[in-house]
């Protein structure tokens, strides 16, 4: 039989699916440990959505997602000590540890958040594709740069969703609309709130190409992806993908689940991106337990170092807790004229 | 100097900016083909080419977030919303993104955005085209809230705020746009740290801002012809707030009075009432004193929009109460 797919690069899916699966598992017993807070929201199950798109965007394409942002930061590259830091709150962290969880930053890798109002990121996303479309200064570089924006169904709800459809069709903007549908907005089915259940119809309603793929399938999505970046890259406007997938895990850390059915989970997760796509590389003999226990073994190196550099990271000090609010030094370059005078109608003192 | 409107020395602004930066460009609400709803982009789109003059969809959060993405690309857009009362669909964009993700990203990113909008009362459009709401958002961190009331401030702070590498937001009051005033042919950026003495006095304090100010030194030339001299505060940035200036006022003049034309409830005017209790208490010889809007909707008839918005008859009588004259 013919292998579709190269081996190394079919080994380097399955490495990034699991790391991503190793490190939330890891973060789930130090949230249970107090080492991490707040809201915490598993990517577990989704994993072949992120291994499968995120390799395609190059590092002149800029990336925006959301709170369910750990799969998508780490196949971007960010170190995962600079993860885990940022989860413990720690100066040494991603973004200074100031916004844990849901606010992953890199700008070196052009990962703009992390941002975690639902529906709050397809803006922003329009607005990276218009500069990229427009870069006045240095026409060459951003030519054939893409946005990446991952949202999900919850968003398609959002005003923001529709508005920013349009107006990235409108003007025929770079950008990939690329929405996770795991099926529920939070504790809410997408039957539930949604009269047009077909995510990538919706595109059409602004002459958006979209489609919708098995999101459980790390080749599919990384196919449609691929396909998708090429026609953007090319100057033809917008694209939208929809990922059919499924969380495994609780919407945030907690949640009795009252919303859907241990039966429904169960099936779901007889389609694990993971195991599916071992099961695959193993019936085309690319895959050995060595294999195996040579990725399981790294990984978990790779892991314990995270935590060794999460724990060893400095508190950021209390007095700084206000830089950056402002870019620093900004009294000194307001200061451009004399204090103000007043001109007409009235007396003045300079 | 040039006699000039302050919707023409809004335009002289838009037009300086373009022409320098090729990073500048101009998007919203008719400003286009309609040349803005306030004329103040009238001819820029013929000058500048669409490219750079872009009409936007009635979609406020969206073109408002995709000017945050665009500055977050390198560009340095100008966004018009075309008044207040529909920032208001913007504030999800301006709150949650704008002014957090600076701090939040660590200091990694910064968005140099400047939105600009018209604000406040007084041409009777009633209750939902009538809000002030720049000391809203004068509350949260991360973004410079400016308020011009003269033409040099028109044109300069617009000029200013595009040199900030940090969201500022521009507060137009509709009223001022048909207001001349003279304008130095040399006149740029301005200071947009402090605040500006408009007129000096000794006998009380005037605090206001934006489209208020001219009715506060009305105010002030009827009060001295009963002898008072009022000096007249304008805050022109309501954040970074600049108290000094304010605070050496009332130090010496040991009276204020605020002019604010949003509700007192939660007002700006409450703030700055709040500063000079912390910071010039001692040297007050009476109350701190606010004029501001009624607890209403502003009303469309004249005679009740005029009652509802602070007058400078209101100023002079409750200056005239400060200082124990009725």
């Amino acid at each position: 039989m013919t292998i579709p797919v190269d081996r190394q690069h079919a080994l380097e899916l399955l490495r990034q699916m699991m790391r991503i699966r190793r490190f939330e598992e890891k973060c789930v017993e130090l949230y249970g440990l107090g080492k991490i807070r707040g809201f915490l929201h598993l990517y577990i199950g989704e994993e072949a959505v992120a291994a499968g798109a995120m390799p395609i965007f190059t590092m002149e394409d800029a990336i925006v997602a959301t709170y369910r942002e750990h799969g998508h930061s780490l196949v971007r590259g960010t170190p995962m000590g600079s993860l885990m830091a940022e989860l413990y709150g720690k100066a040494n962290g991603c973004a200074r540890g100031r916004g844990g969880s849901m606010h992953f930053f890199d700008a070196a890798r052009r990962f703009y958040g992390g941002l975690a109002i639902v529906g709050g990121g397809l803006p922003v996303a329009v607005g990276l594709a218009l500069a990229q479309k427009l870069t006045p200064l240095d026409k060459g570089r951003n030519k054939g740069a893409v946005t990446a924006c991952f949202f999900g169904d919850g968003a398609v709800a959002e005003g923001e969703f529709h508005e920013s459809l349009n107006l990235a069709a409108l003007w025929k903007l770079p950008v990939l609309f690329l929405c996770e549908n795991n099926l529920y907005a939070m504790g809410t089915a997408l039957a539930r709130h949604q009269s047009q259940t077909d995510i990538a119809k919706k595109a059409e309603a602004y002459a958006i190409a979209a489609e919708a793929v098995d999101g459980m399938d790390v080749l599919a999505v990384e196919e449609a992806t691929r396909r998708a970046a090429e026609t953007v890259r090319d100057g033809n406007g917008p694209y939208l993908i929809e990922y059919r997938t499924y969380r495994f895990r609780a919407h945030s850390m907690y949640d009795p689940e009252l919303y859907r059915t241990k039966e429904e989970v169960a099936q779901w997760k007889e389609r694990d991106p993971i195991e599916q796509f071992k099961g695959l590389l193993r019936e085309w003999k690319s895959l050995t337990q060595e294999d195996l226990d040579k990725m399981e073994e790294a990984i978990a190196t790779e892991i314990a170092d995270a935590i060794t550099f999460a724990e060893r990271g400095p508190w950021e000090p209390i007095e700084d807790l206000t830089k950056d609010v402002l870019t620093p030094a900004i009294s000194s370059h307001q200061s451009v004229a004399s204090t103000p005078t007043l001109e007409g109608g009235g007396k003045s003192k300079g | 100097m040039t006699k000039i409107t302050y919707r023409e020395a809004v335009r002289d602004g838009l037009r300086e900016a373009l022409q320098s930066d090729p990073r500048v460009f101009l998007m919203g609400e008719d400003v286009g083909k309609y040349g803005g709803t306030y004329a103040c982009s009238k001819g820029l789109l013929a000058e500048f080419g669409p490219d750079r003059v872009r009409d936007t969809p009635l979609s406020e959060n969206t073109f408002v977030g995709a000017g945050i993405g665009a500055a977050l690309g390198g560009m340095r857009p100008i966004v018009e919303v075309m008044t207040v009362n529909f920032s208001l669909l913007a504030l999800d964009q301006i709150v949650n993104n704008a002014a957090t993700i600076r701090h939040m990203s660590g200091g990694q990113f910064t968005v140099p955005l400047v939105v600009r909008m018209a604000t406040g009362a007084g041409r009777q459009v009633a209750a939902q085209h009538s809000h002030s709401f720049e000391g809203w958002y004068a509350h949260i961190p991360g973004i410079t809230v400016l308020t011009p009331a003269t033409v040099t401030d028109a044109k300069g702070m617009l000029l200013s705020a595009l040199r900030e590498p940090d969201p500022v937001f521009i507060f137009e009051h509709a009223f001022l746009y048909p207001m001349e005033g003279e304008l130095d042919e040399q006149a740029g950026a301005v200071d947009i740290t402090k605040a500006a003495i408009r007129r000096p006095g000794r006998d009380v304090s005037l605090i206001t801002f934006g489209g208020s100010l001219w009715k506060a030194l009305q105010a002030a030339e009827q009060l001295a012809t009963y002898g008072v001299e009022a000096e007249v505060v304008d805050l022109r940035v309501l954040r970074p707030l600049d108290t000094r200036t304010m605070l050496d006022s009332v130090r010496k003049t040991h009276r204020a009075v605020i002019i604010d034309e949003a509700w007192r409830t939660g007002s700006f005017a409450a703030e700055i009432s709040a500063q000079i209790m912390e910071g010039a208490f001692y040297d007050l010889d009476a109350p701190v004193a606010r004029v501001c809007s009624a607890e209403v909707p502003i009303p469309y008839p004249k005679h009740l929009e005029d009652a509802a918005l602070p007058q400078s008859a209101t100023i002079v009588r409750t200056v005239k109460g400060v200082l124990g004259q009725i």
